[in-house]
C-alpha cells in the first residue's frame, strides 16, 4: 500500500506463546503464537465470535475479572511475563490502555470522565496541569470541538459515537504505551472514523496499538500487521498487505472475499 | 331447597360451594364436547382450543354466582339488623351506644335459640310460649353454653326471633339465587359453544377481570384501614385540641381524664432511636453488600448471602429479648455500675435506654440495607467496572470512584425504606427502650416511641370515647403519614436510578 504502511521498527513489544483461553468449558482460544511490534497499528480481524476479544482482553488481564475464564501460555511485555505472579495487574493496565466493544463513559461529567485515568495515577501537579491533558485527550479523541462548552455535562448524555470517542480520548489520557482498541468506530460515522484513523496513525509514532475491527478498508488502511482469527486459531499473520493481497491460507483468502464471515 | 342442601349435613355456604363447583366441572365437560361434536370432532374447526370452551362454561357457571353469594353473605346481616330495628321500643334507645348494645343482645339470643333449637334443648312451641315471659331463657341457653349478660326482655325475644326467621328465609333464597345464576351460566355457555365462538378471547378477558378484582382489592383495603384511623383520629380532635397534640411538649396520659397527649416527646424518642439504629446498620450493610458485591467469590457469596439473610428472617420479638437480656445488661455493664463498669462511669442506669435499643433496631436493619444495596450494586453495568479497570483502577478505587456514585440514588432509597422500617418497628422497642416520654440527648436514658404508645394506649382497659385511647388513632395516623411519605419518596428515587441503565 502507501509508503507509512512500511515498518520502520521491528522491536517484538508483546509475544504470545501457545496462548489458550477457556470460558468453562468452551476452549475459546487455541495455541496462539504471535508477535506484536511496537510503533506499529497490527489489525486482528475474523467472523464475529472467533475469539478476537477474548485474545485482546489477555493482553492487558481483563479476563481476569471474568470468574470463570481460565488462561495458559505465556505472554510477554518488553519480555516481562504478564501473567506472572509478582505482576500487578493494575499497574499492567495503566500501561495497556483498551478501547471497549461497546462505550462505556461513567456516568459522571466528560471531564471528570478524561481526568478519571489522570487523577488515579498522579499524572498532573495541579488544575491547570489536569486541564491540559483533557483538552489534548480529547482533541486526539476527536470530540474536542463538539463538547469544549459542555465539559460539565454528564458524559452518558452524549450520542453513541461521541460516547465512543470520549473513551477513546479516556484511555489516551493515560498515555498508554500499548492501547488495544475492540471495534472503536463501529458506532462512528465516517467523519469521525477518519479522524480515528488519523489518531491511530498519530499513535503509531510513539506507541504499539492493536485494533480490532470487521471492515477489511480500515484494516488494510490503518494497519502494517494484521492478524486471522478462526475459530478460536490464529490463521494467519503477516504485513497487512501480503494478507490482503496474496493470503496463503485459504479460509484467509475466503474472508476477505467476503465467503466466510 | 335449603333443606336438600342440609341433609348433606353441610353448613349451607361450603354445600353451596361445592355445588357450583359441580356445576362448573359438569358445564366444562358438557360444554367442551359440544363444542367438538359441532366441529365434527375436529379440534382444528374451532376457533379456540377445545379446554377453551370448557373454561368459558366453568367461568359463567362459577364467577357469577359465587360473587353474588359473598355479597349476599356480607349484606344479608346488616339488612336483618334493620329490618329488626323497629321492633325495638323507642325508649330503650337512649343513644348510638345503647342501640348498639341491645342489637348485639338481639344477635346473641337469636344465636342461641339456634344452638338451642340444633341440639334440642327448645322447641319451637317452647319458645313461642315464651314470648311474654322470657326470663327462663337465659338459664335454658346457659346450658347449651350460651352465657347472656341479663336477663331477656320480652322485646329482645321478640326481634330475635324476627331476625332468625328473615335470616332462614335469606339463606333459602340465596341457595336459590346461586344455584339458578349458576346453573344459568353454564346453560348460557353450552349454548354458545359453537365452532365461531371465540372462547379463548373470553376467557382472556375473564382472567383480566379476575386480575383486576385482586389488584382492586388490595388497594380498597389499604384504603378502608386509612379511611377507619382517620375516622377516630377526627373524633380525637374532637375531643383535643390538635394544636397541643402536634406542638406540645408532654406526654403523660391519664385514664381519669385531663392527660396531657402531645406527640412531640414520642416523635423524638422514635426519630432518635431510628438515627441511632441507622448509624449501625448503614455503613455494616453498606460494607457487606459491598463485599458480597465485588468481592466475594461466587462459594463466598453462596454460603454468606442466605446466612445474612437469615437475619431478616428472626421475628422482631426475639430481637426484643436479645435487646432485653443480652445488650442491655452488656451496655449497662460498660457504661454503667460505677466503678465496678468497665469504664467507672454511671452513664446508664437501667438496661432500657435509647442505644440499647437503638443498637438492636441496627443489627435488625443489617439484612435489609445489604440486601437492597446488593441488589443495587448488582445492577450497575459490569462495562463500567471494565472500563475503571482498564484505566488500570484498582478495585476499591473502581468501587469508590464509579460504582458508588453509580448506584448512590439507589442506596439513598435503600437507606430511605430502612428508615421508615425503623421509624415503624415496635416490639424492639416495646422491651429495649423504656416507657419514659421524654425530650432529651442523653443515649443512655429510657425513651419511648409512638409505635409504643399506640400499644400502651390500647391494652387494658379502653374507653373508644375518650381522648386517652383515641389519640392511639391519631398517633398511628401520623406514623402511617410519615412512614408513607418515606416510602414514596424512597421508591421515587429508586425508580429513577433503575430507569437509568434500562
Ligand atoms: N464472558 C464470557 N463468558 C463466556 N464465554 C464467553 C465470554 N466472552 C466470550 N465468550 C465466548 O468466547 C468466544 C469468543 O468470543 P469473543 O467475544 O472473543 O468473539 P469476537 O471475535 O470478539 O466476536 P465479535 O466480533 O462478535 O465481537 C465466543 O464463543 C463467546 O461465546
Ligand atoms: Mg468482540
Amino acid at each position: 500500500m502507501t509508503s507509512e504502511n512500511n515498518v520502520t521498527d521491528t522491536n517484538v513489544k508483546i509475544a504470545a506463546r501457545d496462548v489458550q483461553v477457556y470460558y468453562g468449558d468452551n476452549h475459546a482460544i487455541k495455541d496462539v503464537n504471535v508477535d506484536i511490534e511496537d510503533k506499529t497499528v497490527t489489525a486482528f480481524i475474523g467472523p464475529s465470535g472467533c475469539g478476537k476479544s477474548t485474545f485482546l482482553r489477555c493482553i492487558n488481564r481483563m479476563n481476569d475479572t471474568i470468574d470463570v475464564c481460565r488462561v495458559t501460555g505465556d505472554i510477554r511485555i518488553d519480555g516481562e511475563d504478564i501473567y506472572d505472579r509478582a505482576v500487578d495487574p493494575v499497574q499492567l493496565r495503566a500501561k495497556v490502555g483498551m478501547v471497549f466493544q461497546k462505550p462505556n463513559p461513567f456516568p459522571k461529567s466528560i471531564y471528570d470522565n478524561v481526568a478519571y485515568g489522570p487523577r488515579i495515577h498522579g499524572l498532573s501537579r495541579n488544575k491547570a496541569e489536569l486541564d491540559d491533558i483533557v483538552e489534548r485527550a480529547l482533541r486526539r479523541g476527536a470530540i474536542w470541538d463538539e463538547v469544549k462548552d459542555r465539559l460539565q455535562a454528564p458524559g452518558t448524555g452524549l450520542s453513541g459515537g461521541q460516547q465512543q470517542r470520549l473513551c477513546i480520548a479516556r484511555a489516551v489520557a493515560t498515555e498508554p504505551e500499548v492501547l488495544l482498541m475492540d471495534e472503536p468506530c463501529s458506532a462512528l460515522d465516517p467523519i469521525a472514523t477518519a479522524q480515528v484513523e488519523e489518531l491511530i496513525d498519530e499513535l503509531r509514532q510513539n506507541y504499539s496499538v492493536v485494533i480490532v475491527t470487521h471492515s477489511m478498508q480500515q484494516a488494510a488502511r490503518v494497519s502494517q500487521k494484521t492478524a486471522f482469527f478462526h475459530l478460536g486459531n490464529l490463521v494467519e499473520f503477516g504485513e497487512t498487505d501480503k494478507i490482503f493481497t496474496s493470503p496463503e491460507d485459504p479460509r484467509t483468502e475466503s474472508y476477505i472475499t467476503g465467503r466466510i464471515g | 331447597m335449603t333443606a336438600a342442601l342440609q341433609i348433606i349435613g353441610l353448613p349451607l355456604p361450603l354445600a353451596l360451594l361445592i355445588a357450583v363447583g359441580v356445576i362448573a366441572a359438569v358445564g366444562y365437560m358438557l360444554t367442551r364436547a359440544r363444542a367438538m361434536t359441532r366441529a365434527g370432532g375436529d379440534a382444528r374447526g374451532l376457533h379456540s382450543l377445545p379446554r377453551y370452551y370448557g373454561m368459558t362454561a366453568a367461568m359463567f357457571a362459577a364467577v357469577p354466582a359465587l360473587g353474588v353469594m359473598v355479597i349476599w353473605m356480607l349484606a344479608q346481616p346488616m339488612v336483618v339488623q334493620n329490618a329488626v330495628l323497629p321492633l325495638i321500643p323507642a325508649a330503650e334507645i337512649t343513644s348510638a351506644g345503647t342501640q348498639s348494645l341491645i342489637l348485639s343482645d338481639v344477635k346473641r339470643v337469636a344465636d342461641g335459640l339456634d344452638v338451642a333449637v340444633a341440639q334440642g334443648a327448645l322447641k319451637r312451641a317452647d319458645i313461642a310460649a315464651m314470648a311474654d315471659d322470657p326470663s327462663g331463657l337465659r338459664e335454658t341457653l346457659g346450658s347449651v353454653g350460651v352465657a347472656l349478660g341479663s336477663d331477656v326482655k320480652p322485646y329482645v325475644l321478640q326481634a330475635a326471633e324476627a331476625s332468625r326467621g328473615l335470616k332462614t328465609k335469606g339463606q333459602s333464597w340465596m341457595a336459590i339465587v346461586v344455584l339458578v345464576l349458576a346453573l344459568g351460566g353454564a346453560a348460557l355457555a353450552l349454548r354458545a359453544a359453537d365452532p365461531a365462538f371465540r372462547a379463548r378471547n373470553v376467557v382472556e378477558r375473564g382472567i383480566l377481570v379476575l386480575l383486576i378484582v385482586a389488584a382492586s382489592l388490595a388497594i380498597l383495603t389499604t384504603v378502608g384501614i386509612v379511611l377507619s384511623m382517620l375516622f377516630e383520629s377526627i373524633n380525637f380532635f374532637r375531643l383535643h385540641d390538635w394544636k397541643d397534640f402536634f406542638l406540645g411538649t408532654t406526654w403523660a396520659p391519664n385514664f381519669r381524664g385531663d392527660s396531657d397527649l402531645s406527640i412531640l416527646p414520642l416523635l423524638w424518642g422514635t426519630l432518635y432511636i431510628s438515627i441511632v439504629a441507622l448509624l449501625v446498620a448503614v455503613p455494616i450493610g453498606l460494607f457487606a453488600a459491598i463485599y458480597l458485591s465485588e468481592y466475594a467469590g461466587p462459594k463466598v457469596r453462596a454460603v454468606a448471602k442466605p446466612l445474612l439473610e437469615i437475619l431478616a428472617g428472626i421475628p422482631t420479638i426475639v430481637y426484643g429479648l436479645f435487646a432485653l437480656l443480652t445488650v442491655g445488661p452488656f451496655l449497662v455493664s460498660i457504661f454503667g455500675r460505677g466503678d465496678e463498669g468497665l469504664l467507672g462511669v454511671e452513664w446508664m442506669s437501667g438496661a432500657t435506654a435509647v442505644l440499647t435499643a437503638g443498637l438492636v433496631m441496627g443489627i435488625m436493619l443489617i439484612p435489609f440495607v445489604s440486601s437492597l444495596s446488593d441488589d443495587i450494586i448488582n445492577a450497575v453495568p459490569q462495562s463500567l467496572r471494565d472500563g475503571s479497570f482498564g484505566l488500570g483502577a484498582t478495585q476499591s478505587e473502581t468501587v469508590r470512584q464509579v460504582v458508588l456514585p453509580a448506584a448512590l440514588p439507589g442506596i439513598v432509597g435503600a437507606i430511605l425504606l430502612a428508615a421508615s422500617r425503623a421509624i415503624g418497628e415496635t416490639m424492639i422497642v416495646v422491651l429495649g427502650a423504656g416507657a419514659i416520654a421524654r425530650i432529651s440527648g442523653n443515649p443512655f436514658e429510657a425513651m419511648t416511641t409512638i409505635t409504643t404508645r399506640i400499644v400502651s394506649q390500647l391494652t387494658g382497659d379502653t374507653d373508644f370515647a375518650s381522648p386517652e385511647t383515641l389519640v392511639a388513632f391519631a398517633l398511628g395516623l401520623t406514623l402511617f403519614v410519615l412512614t408513607l411519605g418515606l416510602n414514596v419518596i424512597a421508591l421515587y428515587i429508586v425508580r429513577t436510578y433503575r430507569e437509568q441503565y434500562e
